[in-house]
């Protein structure tokens, strides 16, 4: 018994039943995670709460007043306390929302950008136009990450644009690293060689295959570094390299709010622990990312 | 045959038959890959390499199948992925219908158009990210069709490797089994009209019963297409029936072609005549006693001198270890060995000047 | 050819014919996430002490699952298992853990597809094998080594001294294997389970490893489980057959038996659909409608009804009892009147 099927010509023109998908199925999964939910529905609010600060922030965030200083939390009209130059709290965190994410995310887009195109290329090329960007590429993954922000955005000097643009350098080699691993392997598969068996260039190969299987992994790992970067972020508005006063900042604010530990402790660890609540939600949300894109039906 | 199946394609008009029906469709001259083993900086004496394939000839008839057998290291999936130039030879050419690819007659674009391949694992041979059709269709949108009638001819092919293309078009790879699978990468391989289709162990991953399915399909797509076949296999079983003439390699060379028939009854070289006793015997009342050959097949990185065989060989004489041995030319049954050598040295060679 | 007439074993030759394995009624079921999968539906095998029985079929027909059930190395928490496995006269399925792993080494052990991954990397040949004897008997280093060279010595491995201190991926395949066999009778078990263990090898070198496997079988009087896709291996080495489609064994027998005078309808179709050498230029293989069935939503019946050429009504509604054929025979089916007429076999000239 042969397997021919008699064909018809009708056959070809119907609509065929069209599977979901592959992104479709991940969104699918990562519902169905409470884990992830509950960092996406926390980052979403911090989001939102950036975006609307100057509609909901109850009070002036710049309105200083030297006599209602370190109020606590709790303090009608002040709910969150008021800072060392008695402005609100919860304005101000409400308000420094903006720049902590806007510095969180920025740098890793851009570096997703830039990483990601120099790591295919390497990936897809192979030999020495691998080895030399590669090499050169490690030179600078071989500094630790805090140490290279903060020698580059100490030569750039402060500002948020220089430590915007000194981040992004530091997250470069790490997801072109990430990305040229993943391209070298999906290089090797058979449906690449089929691909150059069929004598499509170089160019429409990348674009139709290696893209498609290369960019969801690297793009999970990128979603990883956006918690570092806030991090790190803060960690230079910190030191005075980032965001200057008077902008509200998370990271600027632990800075001015040290010499308030011995006083109103809780009121100094407030923007300690906005960051962390962010940036844990980012690793969360990151992590079933990477979960929900594993599993192969 | 069935008349209601969609008419035969005409094939491109750049694949006309040129050099007629004498020429071979595939002529392999002097085929040499090594690879280079990477050694560390303080090492000394000469640079080692793996001898993959090491000087291999053959033609490939129009129309044919010519089954290629061989064990571990013997080269021959090198020797596919060199006739299919998804690596280049270090030396030595590949004539397609007369041309030499790769020159201006005909460039390697145009020879990627007429030869194919179709891989042994169904699944990492397809994109996971592409919808089945999709993947069909890739190859003749790279050479101008249009998509929407590329799409037309991935469905219709699906339909004629005996997938329906309202259920199997929009699906994914892993969606489906190994059979299914596998069809697709041969409606995939026939999606530019190739005249010339390499099968490296198409069918050994799948189920005995899907095995057999498949290899019907092949054989039925190669008379409707008029394809010819190079089809890669352990399995001895499925050479002999598929193949027209069989080709036997061993650590980077051929060692013994010719019709299949012909090798199979009265095997020359004796790595085929121990291949073949190798097969078990499926009768529980005579079974194999002595294994043919022992040991294992050997590493390519450093092959015995002479006759490469001649270290596992039971009829090896001094002169094997000295003299490599020329392929024979005759037409129908070549072999690559001293025995059948005129005046090569051995003691079972006929008289006769030597060659 | 060196190929000598050898008698045939059936159980009665085997000194022991009692039952020394003895499966009866195994189910098997995975839970998955939201599925059930029914691996096995009601599996029954007996092996004799010194017996080689191949398991047959193809792949999602419960064959290694039935294997790995033996030694109970499926997870517990996923696994729900019923049925009787006795070796021994000992009941495995009510082990303790202590027992078990008294069990596995000295009383069954395993070889798996591919030695790459069944042996640990990091590890010299010789360490493993001496961690396992050492596991299971008071030894000392010198004599576990002793031991360890032995029996690298006794599956023919060459230069044995050497490669007990060579790890696994410095060796070929077939030394591989040899390694892995050698560590698998380190304890001396009775029960040799052999999970494809020739498949991933070339042509020349599987004959081999089927040899040494006959070889070793009748020195130690082992009994052999040997899972296969191939009928060819199986007919070097197998003293009886059991072929299994959908969990169940369809039908059982003498290699014999089953290569001249095979009855249940799938395995008649199995083996119409090997290309062989007698058969015409251009002539189509027969192949086996349809596909394999789904283990998580098995029809009711006899699991291979959709695809039988002779199933009627009757085969869709109840599970075909065991049906004797004579000469220790047996078939899982109904229709058994209709396959009477297949007798001209499939012994076919030796060589393809």
């Amino acid at each position: 018994m042969s397997a021919i099927s008699p064909s018809v010509a009708p056959a070809i023109n119907v609509n065929p039943e069209r599977s979901p998908g592959y992104w479709s199925n991940v969104v699918k999964r990562l519902r169905r995670d409470p884990m992830a939910m509950t960092a996406a529905a926390i980052i979403l609010l911090m989001i939102l709460v950036a975006v609307f600060a100057n509609w909901i922030m109850p009070s002036d965030p710049f309105q200083a007043g030297m006599l209602r200083r370190l109020r606590p939390i709790g303090t009608p009209n002040y709910p969150l306390g008021t800072d060392e130059l008695g402005r609100d709290m919860l304005s101000r965190l409400m308000l420094g929302a903006r720049l902590s994410l806007f510095m969180g995310i920025t740098p890793v887009i851009a570096a997703f950008v830039f990483g990601s195109a120099i790591g295919i290329i390497a990936g897809y090329a192979g030999g020495w136009i691998n080895t030399s960007i590669m090499r050169t590429v490690d030179v600078f993954y071989a500094f630790p990450s805090v140490l290279l922000a903060i020698a580059l955005s100490g030569t750039l000097g402060a500002g948020i644009f220089n430590a915007l643009l000194s981040l992004t350098i530091v997250f470069i080699p790490q997801i072109a690293r990430v990305a040229e691993s993943v391209t070298t392997q999906v290089r090797r598969s058979d449906y690449v060689d089929a691909a150059r068996a069929s004598g499509a260039k170089p160019f429409t190969i990348v674009r139709a295959h290696v893209l498609p299987n290369a960019l969801g992994p690297i793009f999970v790992y990128a979603t990883s570094l956006i918690s570092v970067s806030m991090i790190l972020a803060s960690g230079l508005s910190f030191l005075g390299l980032g965001v200057r006063p008077p902008e509200p900042e998370w990271g600027l604010m632990l800075n001015t709010l040290r010499t308030a530990i011995y006083t109103q402790p809780w009121i100094a660890a407030l923007p300690g622990a906005m960051i962390f609540i962010t940036s844990i939600s980012f690793n969360l949300l990151s992590d079933g990312l990477r979960t929900a894109m594993e599993v192969k039906e | 045959m069935d008349s209601s199946v969609i008419s035969r394609p005409r094939p491109p008009s750049s694949h006309i038959d040129i050099g007629g029906p004498q020429q071979a469709l595939l002529s392999v001259r002097g085929l040499i890959k090594h690879f280079p083993l990477s050694r560390s900086m303080f090492a000394r004496g000469p640079a080692t390499a793996v001898r993959a394939v090491d000087g291999v000839d053959f033609d490939i008839r129009k129309g044919e199948t010519l089954g290629v057998v061989g064990e571990s290291g013997c080269g021959k999936s090198t020797t596919a992925r060199l006739v299919m130039q998804l690596t280049m030879q270090d030396k030595g050419e590949l004539v397609f219908d007369g041309q030499t690819v790769g020159s201006r007659a005909l460039p390697l674009r145009d020879f990627r158009r007429q030869t194919q391949m179709v891989f042994q694992d169904s699944y990492s041979s397809l994109n996971p990210r592409m919808t089945i059709e999709d993947s069909i269709a890739f190859a003749p949108s790279v050479h101008g069709v249009p998509h929407k009638q590329a799409i037309v001819k991935a469905r219709s092919l699906l339909d004629r490797v005996g997938l329906s293309p309202v259920r199997f078009a929009g699906r994914y790879p892993h969606e489906l089994s190994g059979g299914q699978r596998q069809r697709v990468n041969i409606a995939r391989a026939l999606a530019l009209e190739p005249r010339l289709v390499i099968l490296d162990e198409a069918v050994s991953a799948l189920d005995k019963s899907v095995e057999a399915q498949v290899l019907n399909l092949l054989l039925d797509l190669k008379e409707e297409f008029g394809l010819t076949y190079m089809f890669i296999s352990h399995d001895l079983h499925v050479v002999r029936y598929v193949s027209q003439r069989v080709l036997v390699m061993y650590l980077g060379e051929v060692v013994e072609i010719g019709d299949v028939n012909e090798v199979f009854d009265n095997p020359r070289h004796p790595y085929t005549q121990a291949l073949l006793r190798s097969m078990p015997s499926m009768d529980p009342n005579r079974r194999t006693e002595e294994p043919p050959l022992s040991g294992d097949p050997p590493n390519p990185i450093n092959p015995p001198s002479g006759c490469r065989f001649h270290t596992r060989c039971p009829h090896a004489q001094p002169v094997c270890s000295q003299t490599p041995p020329p392929l024979s030319d005759e037409t129908g049954h070549a072999v690559r060995c001293l025995m059948y050598q005129p005046g090569s040295g051995h003691s079972a060679a006929p008289m006769g000047v030597a060659a | 050819m060196s190929v000598i007439d050898m008698p045939v074993h059936t159980p009665d030759t085997v000194a022991d014919s009692t039952p020394f394995l003895s499966i009866r009624d195994l189910h098997v079921r995975f839970s998955a996430g939201r599925k059930t999968i029914d691996a096995l539906n009601g599996v029954d095998l007996h092996v004799a002490r010194g017996e080689t029985v191949a398991l047959i079929g193809e792949s999602g027909s419960g064959k290694s699952v039935t294997l790995r059930t033996l030694m109970r190395l499926h997870p517990p928490r996923r696994t729900t298992v019923s049925g009787r496995i006795e070796v021994g006269g000992r009941d495995v399925l009510a082990m303790s853990p202590k027992e078990l792993a008294a069990f596995r080494g000295p009383v069954v052990s395993m070889v798996f597809q591919e030695p790459l991954l069944a042996l640990d990397p990091v590890y010299t040949l010789g360490q493993q094998i001496e961690e396992m004897l050492r596991r299971h008997e008071p030894l000392s280093r010198d004599q576990a080594r002793a031991r360890a060279l032995a029996l690298f010595e006794r599956v023919r491995i060459p230069s044995p001294e050497r490669r007990l201190d060579a790890y696994p991926h410095e060796m070929s395949g077939g030394m591989r294997q040899r390694a892995m066999i050698a560590l698998a009778l380190a304890c001396r078990p009775q029960i040799l389970l052999a999970d494809e263990p020739t498949t991933a090898l070339d042509a020349t070198v599987q004959i081999q490893i089927l040899l040494l496997l006959r070889e070793l079988q009748h020195e130690l009087g082992l009994s052999i489980v040997f899972v296969t896709h191939d009928i060819g291996a199986a007919a070097e080495i197998a003293d009886r057959v059991a072929v299994m489609y959908g969990g169940r064994i369809v039908e059982q027998g003498t290699m014999s038996q089953l290569l001249t005078a095979p009855r249940h309808p799938y395995t008649i179709a199995l083996l119409k659909s090997r290309a062989h050498g007698a058969m015409e230029p251009g002539q189509r293989l027969e192949t086996i409608a349809g596909s394999p069935p789904d283990l998580s939503a098995l029809p009711p019946g006899c699991s291979f009804a959709p695809r039988c050429p002779l199933a009627i009504e009757a085969c869709h509604a109840a599970v075909p009892p065991l049906t004797p054929l004579g000469n220790g025979q047996t078939a899982r089916c109904i229709r058994l009147d209709q396959t009477a007429s297949h007798t001209q076999g499939f012994v076919h000239a030796a060589r393809p």
